[in-house]
């Protein structure tokens, strides 16, 4: 470890298209089941692609009525990952106020790649039909891309600084990278990290869509997240979020908490490149890579296992494939559980690197799924179809976003 | 004309929709903000129902003068005699 502060991972939450919590998101992923699903709404039917991986478990089926009011559904699904993992990590009750941190060393980094988009579209619906009288005023708080972050932090009682990093798809990558600098510059002892979107909804499908960045194979929709294959033809939309409690090696022991991973190091870089395209030479990523093993202190030899970012579009993945070919090399047990859960944008840094550091944890990689026909230039092994079952003493998570955001991870058996 | 008991009535199904308010803890001597827990954001869309079921209009200066259910029954009922 190069700073010498050695940061873990004590928690996880998530809900996700799989499940309604880490362990049957978990569950789901080593079966190698889809999440991705028609989209039933009316209004799915004049667009070009109507399917995505929406929650398994209803945010309405968790929190009450009354709460939802004031919360878009990209807030509420994230405070729903978040008292998972504090409530896992043993941290405390936030109703009591009990907790096993000092409020003023408790910082929260959850970032959303768009933020409350389905509020601002709901209330410009009511601003066009019956005036500004009927805005909500708990319009500004739903649609503020800090909202998730800020109500994370309300609700569990963070005092040592609310952030929330926004880079498209890479946003949950940095947000946990964020939290790893905190703890390291010492202006933090634990922090609440991660990422939630929840944007399946006529606007922003329309607009992925008329990038052609989607899959439209809507009528064969649990085959239409392929990562690697042939006949990808783009991503699929998901929503959900994903959260982790970064803290302080000494801290944890000090508490006796439990542990699943060391958060050992991470990499952040940009292409410089173009708006959205990814460079098809991957050299942005590639530094990316390469930071992140040299800030872990590993070789890229140590390298048993990454989690791709690898959303199914045919550009993207053959970026990533020669990233990883040439900053970790082709040893690496290499999968993509997009094929499962789908794209979660903001929130896919944070699940998969929950899959990521249960893998870690539990010497088993969760499968690739639809990697039917693998293109030829896949030169990775990737577990395709199956989970694998292996030692994995480091791994990477790999998150690319719009924008040119390069966010990579390193997590360590601890 | 409605009587105060079935404006007190009103109040409390919206203050329910709104703020999950108990109906039965709403009565004329409640306070918004210390008895029923109302905050500022949630007294507005109390305040903008109020004025759809009641046909009335409730200008943003006399908000801060509706201190208790009591007030606001007073002010609806003068409001539409």
């Amino acid at each position: 470890m190069t700073s010498g502060t050695e940061v873990l991972v004590t928690g996880i939450g998530a809900s996700t298209p799989l499940g309604g919590d880490a362990a049957s998101t978990w569950e789901g992923m080593l079966a190698g089941r889809s999440g991705v699903t028609p989209i039933a709404a009316d209004w799915a039917a004049s667009l070009p692609v109507r399917i995505a991986a929406q929650l398994a478990v209803e945010p309405s089926e968790v929190l009450d009525r009354v709460r939802l009011r004031r919360l878009d559904r990209v807030e509420a699904v994230a405070l729903i990952a978040a008292h998972e993992a504090w409530a896992d990590a043993g941290l405390g009750d936030p109703t009591t106020g009990e907790r096993a941190v000092d409020p003023e060393r408790l910082a929260v980094t959850v970032g959303t790649g768009i933020g409350g988009a389905q509020t601002l579209l709901n209330q410009d619906d009511i601003l066009e039909a019956s005036g500004a009288r009927k805005v909500s005023p708990h319009t500004v708080p739903m649609l503020m891309p800090n909202g998730a972050a800020a109500w994370v932090g309300l609700d569990l009682g963070a005092k040592a600084g609310v952030h929330s990093p926004s880079s498209a798809c890479a946003t949950s990558g940095e947000a946990i990278a964020l939290g790893l600098d905190l703890i390291r510059a010492g202006r933090a002892d634990v922090v609440v990290a991660g990422g939630t979107e929840a944007v399946i909804s006529p606007l922003p499908i329309a607009g992925f869509a008329a990038m052609r960045a989607m899959s439209t194979r809507n009528d064969d929709p649990e085959r239409a997240s392929r990562p690697f294959d042939k006949a990808r033809d783009g991503f699929v939309l998901g929503e959900g979020a994903g959260i982790l409690i970064l803290e302080r090696a000494e801290h944890a022991r000090a508490r006796g908490a439990k542990v699943y991973a060391r958060l050992a190091g991470a990499g952040i870089t940009s292409d410089g490149y173009d708006i959205v395209q990814p460079d098809p030479e991957g050299r942005g990523s590639t530094r990316a890579i390469v930071a992140a093993l040299r800030d872990a202190g590993l070789a890229p030899t140590d390298i048993a296992h990454v989690n791709a970012h690898a959303t199914s579009t045919p550009v993207g993945d053959m970026a990533e494939i020669v990233a990883l070919r040439r900053a970790v090399g082709n040893h690496p047990v290499v999968t993509s559980t997009k094929s499962m859960h789908g794209h979660l944008l903001g929130a896919a840094g944070a699940v998969e690197s929950i899959a990521t550091i249960l893998a870690v944890h539990h010497g088993v990689v969760p499968p690739t799924i639809n990697l039917d026909d693998p293109d030829d230039q896949l030169d990775l092994d990737v577990a395709a179809h199956k989970a694998r079952h292996m030692e994995i003493p480091a791994a990477l998570n790999n998150s690319f976003g719009f924008g040119g955001h390069n966010a990579v991870l390193a997590f360590t058996r601890a | 004309m409605a009587t105060r008991e079935e404006i007190t009535a009103g109040l409390a199904e919206i203050l329910e929709e709104v703020a999950g308010v108990n109906p039965d803890d709403v009565t004329e001597a409640k306070s918004f903000t210390d008895d029923l827990d109302v905050d500022s954001l949630s007294m507005v869309e109390v305040v903008v129902a109020a004025e759809e079921k009641f046909s009335v209009k409730i200008p943003d200066d006399e908000v801060q003068n509706l201190k208790t259910v009591g007030d606001a029954v007073s002010y609806i009922q003068k409001a539409n005699p």
